[in-house]
């Protein structure tokens, strides 16, 4: 592999296949509406985690809970072995954890360049004082982060719309572009909310393919949302399932899809 | 170049060690990598080469071996071939797109037992039929993405082939000297690479080229369009193509100039624009493209900067070309086209990436006549060529000053054409034809005449006066009218074609009276006609019979009448009678192929009454077809069409002049 960027993994003091988020009897209100009630699982270091389940089951409000955009009114967060207390996205942010949205969420107007650098901002340490002048340790830092911002164009593919706005690309490029961000962030821990969604196939198998080379190439622990079946089969190593804010699975994906009781969420039964 | 040792200087690695010597400090390869143009010297590359070759060794290729080459243009493939050429082994490229079976077919049947590949993908498509090369014993890599988990008993970084032999050069003098005594045993006749033709017909055949003959035609045609080591080109075109090994890496050798191979297949458009070459090869349909992308953005700039573009556009139709071409053109016009040259031409261009070309070339197929003037009236010296594989390209091209878009030129220097009695196949001896097809005999003796002329398979005849070949068609398509003139049915056709209005045409003519043609409107083209004239009409059907397009086309027939009037071989075959056929001619329906070629045959059986009526002078008549539509459902349209006669013109006098 020719990336420079390097996998934080060695300085997390967190070893591949120990616990790295532990999610403990988390419940979630939103005035008298319980969005997440009593859900507890735990991600571990190096695997990829998905969350299933149908429509209003809590899965985006979990990844909300994770990456401190919610607190949750009940329960606990355990993030690399210290028990979070209530934390602001962005602290979150530094902390290790990056995250895509369901609907993408770029800078339309930026190129495809300028958006992932933006990933780049929480390691942007000097000054600006100096970032005013553009030379000295401004202009050898703007440079690192660039020769990072490249890796990240190189693999994921995206060198001939280096200089498009993004506004102007189709939405499955869009989705990669998104993914670029985050992963300049060089995150531990990479949340995913629906990565898939509206592509067409060849996009879904592009994009399966990169999921799976950030996994095992950094080593970067990914939990997703996804809808494909066969694509949360198919890369998962474990999957936890939501219905109604209630977790009601959690396994390898053969174990979840011979449960009944999410055959009986996905499919319905009579009442 | 030093004259004297032009004599000894009969392989690549002679003349990359010459270059290493004589500009070892200028640049002869770039490329594009996370973002950065990255360049390697010429010094750089031959060191790089050396070690490599010796990498190889290491690893067991020999002299005579066959290196299959399969990926992108990227400097570390082109060295693959250069280190596997010093050490006398050939290589042979691949194109990195064909399928597996394809694949398989070919490196079995070189015989390779190294490959050189770009990637992952590649690395993987190899090991899918590794079973069916049973003699690949041995993959080098150039991007290790994804290869990290693989076994690499068998499997290399190209980097590490680099570092070995670079230690190994290291260690002792040893291996230097017996390195150079490789490049020196290295003889002009040897086998220097096998070329697979495409195989649009039958299967592909290994076209074997030797280096003396490679360089000596290289040669000829590096001093024929003044390139030197000033010049740069953009790598895109596959690695397997001979137009990719000739134009970029033999003649990039010879001249000494560099080679820029862009950051991926997708930003090929944009790293042009970025390196601005000054020599430049592209198929017409490229320059078409480029052509429509320029129009359809420029329909959305505001309206000021639309009218400019018209205006001086126009300008450029008018004088461009004279002025190109050198000739007599008044003070206004000149001064008109200057101007026109700061608003217009020269930002276009640029954005193009054409600023700096000195020479560019196009071919094989022909090239529309509007399209081919576009350009060389903004001022680029476009210009065409007519060659193939087995000649290690060129047989003809246009020398500066007179271009023209319906002949291919003059034949190459040392290159000897002679158009066969009967057949008027084209058969030519040139300085750089093959030696043979691959483990091939019996094909070889088909293509070559006892007296050693290579047949091209292609008719044409040289224009009276200026000695221009013009190619018609493929000699097994050219037949005769009754009365024993040439018949070239693609000819015809693709005259007519290259008016927009006209998608499809279909000639008939083989032992009848006179020529006649189906035509194809192009909705497009005509719909927008037909939007604009307030012209209405329900279905395809219906525009097609519209006596108004009948109009439009019966001038576009005549126009093509006139031409053929002026050539003495083709007066005779002047379309006497058209139609306008009611429905688009479909591969669906089995009327073309899946690459859009005309099945003649098919469709003369299949419109049987419409052929008849236009050879027994009726003026209309009726037709009913099967029609397959998208879903798989069969159909059947009716229709009567008309049959329309067109003028003649003598044969002598013919007014296009």
């Amino acid at each position: 592999m020719m990336l420079h960027v390097s996998p934080t993994a060695a300085t997390t003091g967190i070893a591949k296949g120990e616990v790295l988020l532990n999610v403990e009897n988390v419940s979630l209100r939103f005035g008298g509406v319980k969005a997440i009630s009593d859900v507890s699982f735990d991600i571990v270091k190096g695997e990829v985690r998905a969350i299933i389940g149908p429509n209003g089951a809590g899965k985006t409000s979990m990844l909300n809970c994770i990456n401190g955009f919610y607190f949750p009114q009940e329960g606990h967060i355990t993030y690399k072995g210290v028990r979070r207390q209530k934390v602001r996205p962005h602290e979150a942010a530094s902390s290790g954890i990056a995250r895509t949205f369901q609907n993408v969420a770029l800078f339309k107007g930026m190129t495809t360049l300028d958006n992932i650098m933006t990933g780049r901002t929480l390691k942007m340490n000097v000054g600006l004082f100096w970032q005013l002048l553009r030379h000295g340790p401004a202009m050898r830092e703007e440079i690192e982060h660039r020769r990072k911002v490249e890796d990240i164009i190189d693999f994921l593919e995206i060198q001939a719309i280096r200089k498009i706005p993004v506004g102007k690309l189709p939405y499955g490029l869009q989705k990669r572009v998104e993914l670029g961000r985050a992963l300049a962030m060089e995150p531990e821990l990479l949340l995913l909310d629906e990565p898939m969604a509206g592509m067409n196939l060849e996009e879904k198998e592009d994009m399966c393919r990169f999921i799976l080379d950030v996994n095992q190439t950094f080593g970067t622990t990914i939990a997703l949302i996804e809808h494909d079946m066969g694509v949360v089969m198919d890369l998962s190593d474990r999957v936890v399932v939501l219905e109604y804010g209630r977790k009601i699975a959690d396994g390898t994906p053969d174990v979840v899809k011979a449960d009944q009781k999410v055959i009986d969420a996905y499919l319905g039964v009579a009442h | 170049m030093a004259q004297a040792a032009t004599a000894t200087l009969d392989t690549f690695p002679k003349l990359l060690r010459r270059n290493a010597a004589v500009r070892g400090g200028g640049t002869a390869f770039r490329h594009k990598d996370l973002g950065i143009w990255q360049s390697w010297t010429w010094a750089e590359v031959y060191e790089t080469v050396r070690a490599y070759a010796v990498g190889l060794q290491t690893l067991g290729l020999k002299r005579g071996d066959k290196i299959a080459i399969v990926g992108a243009n990227r400097p570390r493939l082109y060295w693959s071939m250069m280190a596997a050429q010093m050490i006398g082994a050939v290589p042979v490229p691949v194109y990195s797109d064909a399928i597996a079976d394809e694949l398989a077919y070919v490196l079995d049947h070189a015989e390779v037992s190294f490959a050189a590949v770009q990637d992952q993908e590649q690395v993987d498509k190899l090991l899918s039929v590794a079973e069916r090369v049973p003699r690949l014993k041995t993959l080098l890599y150039d991007w290790g993405r994804g290869l990290r988990d693989y076994d690499h008993t068998h499997l290399h970084p190209i980097a590490t082939a680099i570092e070995q032999g670079r230690l190994r050069l290291s260690e002792g003098s040893d291996v230097g000297k017996a390195l150079d005594a490789e490049i020196e045993a290295g003889h002009g006749d040897d086998l220097s690479i096998i070329l697979y033709t495409s195989g649009t017909t039958g299967r592909s055949k290994g076209v074997m080229l030797s280096g003396g003959r490679s360089i000596a035609a290289a040669t000829d045609t590096v001093r024929f369009d003044n390139l030197s080591d000033a010049d740069e080109v953009l790598a895109y075109l596959p690695l397997a193509w001979v137009g990719d090994h000739y134009l970029n890496f033999a003649q990039g050798l010879v001249a000494g100039f560099c080679t820029a191979c862009p950051e991926s297949a997708d930003t090929a458009q944009a790293d042009l624009k970025e390196i601005g070459p000054t020599f430049y090869f592209a198929p017409p349909r490229v320059f078409e493209n480029l052509l429509t992308r320029v129009m359809i953005r420029m329909e959305d700039a505001s309206g000021l900067k639309k009218k400019m573009f018209h205006h001086y556009i126009a300008v450029a139709k008018q004088w461009g070309e004279k002025i190109l071409n050198g000739q007599e053109v008044p003070l206004g016009a000149r001064l008109s086209y200057g101007l026109g040259n700061l608003l217009v031409y020269a930002p276009l261009k640029n954005a193009l990436g054409f600023s700096k070309v000195r020479t560019a070339y196009t071919a094989g197929e022909a090239i529309g006549p509007e399209l081919f003037s576009f350009y060389r009236s903004l001022g680029m010296n476009l210009k065409q060529l007519y060659g193939q594989t087995e000649a290690f390209l060129y047989v003809t091209a246009q020398p500066d000053g007179q271009i023209r878009a319906d002949t291919v030129g003059p034949p190459s220097p040392n290159v000897d054409i002679r158009i066969e009695q009967g057949t008027g196949e084209v058969l030519y001896k040139s300085p750089g034809q093959f030696i043979g097809y691959y483990k091939d005999d019996e094909k070889t003796a088909e293509t070559m005449t006892p007296d050693g002329f290579v047949r091209t398979g292609d008719a044409g005849f040289f224009e009276v006066g200026t000695g221009h070949l013009k190619i018609i068609d493929r000699a097994k398509d050219v037949s005769k009218l009754k009365s024993g003139d040439l018949f070239a049915p693609k000819y015809i056709e693709n005259r007519l074609k290259f008016y927009p209005n006209i998608k499809e045409v279909v000639a008939f003519g083989q032992g009848e009276d006179f020529v006649s043609v189906f035509i194809n409107i192009d909705l497009t083209a005509v719909g927008n006609w037909a939007e604009r004239n307030n012209v209405i009409y329900g279905s395809y059907q219906e525009l097609a019979g519209h006596p108004d397009v009948y109009s439009i086309i019966a001038g576009h027939v005549d126009e093509v009448n006139a031409l053929l009037a002026a050539e003495p071989m083709m007066a005779a075959a002047q379309v006497r009678r058209f139609l306008i056929l009611h429905k688009e001619l479909d591969a669906d329906d089995g009327e073309l192929t899946r690459t859009q070629k005309v099945r003649r045959g098919f469709v003369g059986e299949r419109y049987a009454p419409l052929v008849k009526a236009l050879y027994d002078g009726s003026t209309e008549a009726d037709i009913s077809t099967e029609v397959t539509f998208e879903d798989g459902r069969k159909g059947v349209i009716s229709a009567r069409v008309k049959v329309s006669d067109a003028r003649q013109y003598p044969a002598t006098t013919g007014k296009a002049a």
